[in-house]
């Protein structure tokens, strides 16, 4: 089977630091991957990287078989990449629906003939956007689901990771990026939205890429797992071989 | 039923205030309806009066508007004051597509609202064009001058794009000082508007009803509001609207979720310059004469400041705070040296301890909700 997204020797340089260092990296369709590493290691910038948000310095980056290296963070959505940001970056002022539609700009009518002049046709795409919303939301929190049209600024902060999470798995994305999914939420509370996610991943089909630090979280959902350290990577494989490593638990704990 | 007759009542007794107040003579008399008017106001949020459906809103406060400008039918300036103030409405509602929305901003409002009375100016003398194109033509040109500028706001953020805006508004009115062809600092006249049968200079007489001409400057006022007040409505509630508020309140996200930042800055742009240009030219037949002077840049601080009174982002906030800025100052004539400064502490007391403004912007009512 053929990776999905792969990288070859993909390097982001910040002046003099080497954030991300010849990168090879393969996800196969439908998988999780867990990309850990001590803070500093890369791991956001290899998600800003990916997304588009920061050019690469050297390398490549393919998916499915294309090279989508560099291209802008829209192109790069449109072929299907969404993700989640490690500090949230939802429209807190908007409302819960506001923040879904941002998300699933892409499948929407935004001519402004359709917007101003055909208001039967929007007020009907509203109306099914609306209900798709609900029908996302409702997988994570029923009550949740209701609250659709309340503020996003108004709701808990689990909450707002839910709404984060099904901002990025509106548009049906082939890849998602999870980027510290954990960050503000307690244990319980975490868990919980991982298995909502991983629920929607099976129907989906998703493969998706999983920053995180919470150990017993990677290696519950991961099949794979690439540590990162200085930008380069250290190891690979499943959560319960890389936990082996030395060369891991140097980087981790700083034993020599 | 009890509500729609509070609602009834209220706008009668605003109605009733504001004929008053633009009647009234001596200071003292001016500075107890604007108490009844606080009174008022204090009273009518304590109603479910903001409540009501919006389009009876809407219809209720363009009646009150008409029934307002028929009792002062024959009182030249307060007719001539209301025009101004829905055409400043207007001009904030352009300016509030671009700051509102896509939170790009725009310090050259009466530049643009300049351009579109200059352009109305030079139609209406060198073409025949009907004029109702000429003021349609003024909103292209802001629109379409408004271009100019786009790269650079493109390209800058914040302080830097407002200082862009401000050189601007500066430049454009040391051209038209120097421009001779465009009158220099003496100005332009205009001709009398005509729109079909209708000369807007001749007073009215039907019958044994007799009124100011300026009352057909207030039905024109009027539907030129009504419908750009439900454009950016619809704008507003709308996926175009909801990618406009993440433009402005996050452009890395928005980017991410594949929202073309610049596509949607140069729409809130261009469109905010249209509406603008419009009111600019409409205005400049109602006053007849134009001159550089009346686009200095003290008057885009104003349409910047009505904005930050009323609400940003909200159109009733804005329409409630040009009727507040316009019209005080003509009245009490006390402050209308100190304007400036007045209206300076205001807006620095406003971002202090309202910061939303006098009617802060409500979450999107969208038809898709139940």
């Amino acid at each position: 089977m053929t990776a999905l997204l792969s990288c070859h020797g993909l390097t982001r340089r910040f002046g003099g630091l080497t954030a991300l260092d010849a990168l090879e990296l393969a996800v196969e369709p439908g998988s999780v991957l867990g990309l850990i590493g001590p803070n500093g290691s890369g791991k956001t910038t290899f998600f800003n990287v990916l997304s588009g948000l920061f050019p690469a310095s050297a390398g490549e980056i393919r998916l499915d078989d294309a090279p989508i290296t560099s291209l802008q963070p829209q192109a790069i959505c449109r072929l299907g990449i969404a993700r989640t940001f490690q500090r949230s970056r939802l429209c807190l002022p908007l409302s819960i629906f506001d923040n879904l539609m941002i998300g699933n700009h892409r499948n929407l009518p935004n001519g402004l003939w359709f917007n101003l002049i055909s208001r039967r046709a929007l007020r009907r795409q509203l109306e099914k956007s609306a209900g798709e919303a609900r029908e996302l939301l409702r997988i994570f929190d029923p009550a949740l689901a209701e609250r659709l049209f309340e503020a996003a600024g108004g709701i808990p902060m689990i909450d707002r990771r839910r709404v984060e999470v099904c901002r990025a798995l509106i548009s049906r994305p082939k890849l998602l990026l999870l980027d510290e999914p954990s960050a503000g939420m307690t244990h319980d509370e975490t868990l919980r939205l991982m298995d909502d996610i991983l629920q929607v991943q099976q129907r989906l089909r998703l493969t998706i890429i999983l920053i995180e630090h919470e150990m017993s979280l990677i290696s519950r959902v991961t099949n794979h797992c690439v540590v990162l350290n200085y930008g380069k990577k250290i190891a690979e494989g499943t959560y319960a071989q890389v936990s082996q490593e030395p060369a891991v638990r140097q980087a981790y704990l700083g034993l020599s | 039923m009890r509500s729609a007759a509070a609602a009834a009542l209220i706008a009668a007794a605003s109605v009733a205030l504001l004929f008053f107040f633009l009647r009234a003579e001596s200071q003292q008399s001016v500075a107890l309806l604007i108490l009844a008017a606080v009174a008022l106001s204090v009273l009518a949020s304590r109603t479910r009066f903001l409540h009501f459906p919006e389009r009876a809103l809407q219809a209720v406060a363009l009646g009150a508007v008409a029934v307002l400008a028929l009792l002062l039918r024959e009182d030249d300036f307060s007719l001539l004051l209301i025009v101004r103030v829905l055409l400043v409405i207007v001009a904030c509602l352009g300016l509030n597509v671009q700051f509102g929305y896509a939170g790009v901003t725009n310090f050259a409002g009466a530049s643009f609202f300049g351009v579109g009375g200059y352009t109305a100016a030079m139609l209406a003398s060198t073409s025949r064009l009907p004029h109702l194109l000429v003021i349609a033509s003024g909103g292209l040109a802001a629109a379409l001058l408004g271009t100019v500028l786009v790269l650079p706001v493109l390209r800058t953020r914040g302080h830097y794009a407002a200082l862009v805006t401000i050189a601007f508004a500066l430049l454009f009115r040391t051209f038209l000082e120097v421009n001779d062809t465009l009158g220099g600092p003496q100005g332009l006249k205009l001709r009398e508007l005509v729109v079909g049968p209708f000369h807007f200079n001749d007073s009215i007489q039907l019958g044994t009803f007799a009124g100011s001409f300026y009352l057909r400057y207030v039905a024109l006022a009027l539907l030129l509001l009504a419908f750009f007040f439900a454009l950016v409505q619809r704008l507003e509630r709308s996926f175009v609207g909801i990618a406009l508020d993440a433009v402005r309140l996050d452009e890395i996200a928005a980017a991410t979720f594949g929202l073309s930042v610049a596509r949607w800055k140069i729409v809130a742009f261009t469109l905010g310059n249209f509406i603008t240009g419009t009111a600019g030219a409409l205005s400049a037949f109602l006053i007849g004469f134009i001159a550089p002077n009346n686009y200095a840049f003290g008057e885009s601080m104003i349409f910047v400041s009505i904005l930050l009174l009323g609400g940003i982002g909200n159109p009733w906030g804005l329409s409630l705070a040009a009727a507040i800025v316009i019209l005080l100052p003509e009245k009490l004539q006390v402050i209308q040296e100190y304007r400036f400064l007045l209206f300076a502490a205001m807006v620095i007391l406003m971002l202090l301890f309202r910061p939303a403004g006098l009617l802060p912007r409500p979450l999107r009512r969208l038809s898709g909700k139940p």
